[in-house]
């Protein structure tokens, strides 16, 4: 005999359970998978420390391209998990039981970058300076690289959810996701890198760190939404 | 079977005048029906003449191209939510991971559907639909039969009014499909609604049995 649940238990939806169901989630599994972390900063750690091998280690050099060579290595190890970021949910079906259920789409998207974000570029962020040390980059130029990765990254995983959101069902989606996503996060890398360069040579890098931040909040307002329509598109 | 603590209102599902066509090809037009509480609704007809995508509309999944969804008497598209809060779908795709077993599936599917439940209830759940011991097997490792037990014991564990259902019987023996129309009956007398699109022949002891036939 099965027992059913108590009828008219009142079911109600909230942004913030669905963005704790969809964090939980994600984190879990990312836990029993831990292998697309670990490839996502080990990509990072490699492309960055290719540069030297490539152009030789003279110090002034490496310190002069160090801020960009690490942005852009972060930036590319962010996108590496992006393609699966709503494919899978999508394969399988859970995409569907997402937009059907009571939470509103803004809670659970919004759950999904937050989860996606602690993944890749949380890590990332934490590495940079370890990274930055490599090229010989100065105690404050290390601080605010960091900083500018942590504003940083975020805006990242906000804009290519949502491309991702957006690529979903068509062929090659990841190549599509490559030409969407890139572009977009050209702005992002200006001024993240930008920053720690400011700092490297004696300027300023509130300007920068500022930029990042209206973006940050920009796509926290807009993306979690937009994210959401495209997936009610992609489903239908 | 204790009845329904609501305001008297009657459970209702209406839908009137609804269209839909994929690519060039008509699928239904001008389809009107309703489902009152205790009512099974059964939609059939052959392969390919729109059972799904007639499923798909009403949940709100599909836009339909005409014709209003109303539940208790307000349109679906005016308050989605309230519709969404209510239904329980079970469609082609089971929505399951395959990474996480299968006693966590259900845990995320439930709190999906805002109805967290406790530890208990799921173990009890997966031991009524025969998972008992495979509870922590991560969801990969099961049959397809199997993880569409998990689909039951999700049903039986969930508040919804009105089940919406895309051939349910698929992958199941004998002894799951008699749990599959247990649970049904349960969820007819508790004056709960259910559409289901199925090629086998439901029977359920309680409540209304009705037919949708699409050409």
């Amino acid at each position: 005999m099965i027992a059913n649940a108590q009828a008219g238990t009142p079911v109600a939806g909230s942004f913030a359970g669905g963005f704790s169901w969809a964090m939980a989630r994600d984190l879990r599994l990312a836990w029993r998978h831990p292998d697309e972390a670990v490839l996502t900063v080990a990509f990072f750690a490699l492309v960055a420390s290719l540069f030297p091998l490539g152009i030789g280690a003279e110090p002034q050099l490496l310190t002069r391209i160090g801020p960009g060579v690490i942005w852009v290595g972060a930036l590319l190890a962010a996108f590496l998990a992006l393609p699966g970021l709503f494919a899978a949910d999508y394969a399988d079906g859970s995409l569907e039981q997402m937009t059907l259920s009571p939470h509103p789409a803004l809670g659970w998207a919004a759950g999904k970058i937050a989860a996606h974000w602690i993944v890749s570029g949380l890590p990332l962020t934490l590495l940079s300076p370890l990274i930055g040390l490599q090229y010989g980059l100065a105690p404050d130029t290390l601080a605010v690289q960091a900083l500018s990765l942590a504003i940083g990254t975020p805006v990242l995983s906000l804009l290519g959810g949502a491309c991702a959101a957006l690529a979903l069902g068509a062929r090659g989606g990841g190549m599509l996701l490559a030409l969407l996503a890139l572009p977009l996060f050209v702005p992002v890398l200006i001024f993240g890198a930008g920053a720690s360069e400011a700092q490297a040579t004696g300027l300023s890098a509130t300007p920068h760190l500022s930029l990042l931040g209206a973006a940050l909040i920009a796509a926290l307002v807009g993306l979690p939404a937009a994210i959401g329509m495209a997936v009610r598109i992609a489903v239908d | 079977m204790t009845g329904k603590h609501r305001s008297g209102e009657p459970d209702v599902l209406q839908v009137r005048d609804l269209a839909c066509r994929r690519g060039p090809a008509l699928l239904f037009s001008k389809l009107d029906f309703e489902v009152a509480g205790g009512e099974l609704l059964c939609v059939r007809g052959p392969n390919g003449c729109g059972k799904t995508t007639l499923l798909r509309c009403v949940t709100g999944l599909t836009r339909p191209d005409e014709g209003i969804v109303s539940w208790h008497g307000e349109s679906s598209r005016v308050d989605p939510e309230r519709m969404r809060a209510a239904m329980a779908y079970a469609g082609h795709l089971p929505g399951l991971k395959d990474d996480l077993s299968a006693e966590e599936n259900l845990e995320f599917s439930l709190r999906l559907r805002g109805a967290p439940t406790t530890a208990e209830q799921r173990r009890d759940a997966l031991a009524a639909v025969g998972l008992d011991k495979r509870r922590r097997l991560p969801a990969r490792r099961l049959s397809a039969g199997q993880r569409r037990r998990i689909g039951l014991a999700r049903l039986a564990l969930d508040p919804a009014d009105l089940w919406v259902l895309d051939e349910p019987l698929t992958a199941l023996d004998d002894a799951g499909q008699a749990l599959f129309v247990e649970l049904l009956d349960r969820h007819l007398a508790r004056a709960g609604l259910a559409l289901v699109a199925t090629h086998h022949r439901l029977a359920p002891t309680s409540g209304v049995v009705r037919e949708l036939r699409l050409a």
